[in-house]
């Protein structure tokens, strides 16, 4: 899995690319907070597009990521998840999470 | 029941082979000629399971996780995925959404949500200090006719 972070100041995207287990998460989450923690920005978009797998570790992501973004008065959200990852972000009953289609940042 | 092709592996319980576990699976779905989604559905399924084991069963050590495949005339796949780790003490309570004993790692507590909505069965069954076995059934579409 690669991490590729863009953005500063007001919002900050992750572009995960690869696939996104238990294995491969912590790695990613420490990328990430390193750079959240050094922009404190009030939003923070991960985005899927190249994500070839995930499962519930990808839930724990989202959630960590929510938690240390609140601490900034931020939040998270979502871009571009596949059908199999909108699955899982719909079953633990995070689909607020993720940005329409229509209106992408 | 009759099965036309079964498949056994043991791997380490490293997390590196969460990976390899999914390829296991993907490779002995592939003759059952699953859509994509259902592809996608076992492999999510496997590394839950493999996961947990690594994670659960063997956070205080290491051991082996055995993962058993089997597919019936029917395209029917059954797997079995077994630890000899601590086992679950309340394994209901285990399988609550969103319950998670981990402490670290970021762990969602959705691992036996994900096996329940991504198979036709599961089935867990655990002793302490002995180890868990995870068994799930999938009925696949199938394109033969």
């Amino acid at each position: 899995m690669t991490v590729e972070m863009i953005g500063g100041e007001e919002h900050i995207t992750a572009v995960l690319c690869g696939e996104l287990d238990h294995h491969t998460a912590a790695a990613a989450r420490e990328l990430i907070d390193a750079r959240l923690e050094r922009c404190t920005p009030k939003l923070c978009i991960i985005d899927m597009a190249g994500v070839t797998f995930m499962d519930s570790s990808g839930i724990g992501l989202l959630l960590g990521r929510q938690r240390v973004m609140e601490m900034y008065g931020g939040k998270v959200r979502v871009k571009n998840p596949s059908r199999h990852a909108e699955k899982i972000i719909k079953l633990a009953g995070l689909q607020s999470m993720i940005i329409p289609e229509k209106c992408k940042v | 029941m009759k099965f036309i092709n079964t498949m056994k592996i043991t791997i380490p319980a490293k997390s590196r082979n969460e990976a390899l576990a999914r390829s296991c699976i993907g490779a002995f779905a592939a003759q059952a000629d699953p859509t994509v989604e259902e592809m996608s559905d076992l492999r999510s399924a496997v590394s839950e399971a493999v996961t947990n084991s690594i994670v659960h069963g063997y956070k205080d050590g290491s051991g082996d996780i055995v993962i058993t495949l089997k597919l019936t005339e029917e395209n029917c796949i059954y797997i079995k995925i077994s630890d000899k780790g601590c086992g679950i003490e309340d394994v209901e309570k285990a399988m609550e959404p969103l319950y998670s004993t981990a402490s670290e790692g970021e762990r969602a507590g959705l691992g036996f949500t994900v096996m329940e909505a991504f198979t036709d069965d599961l089935r867990v069954r655990s002793k302490v200090g002995k180890g868990t076995t995870v068994t799930m059934k999938k009925q696949l579409t199938g394109r033969y006719e």
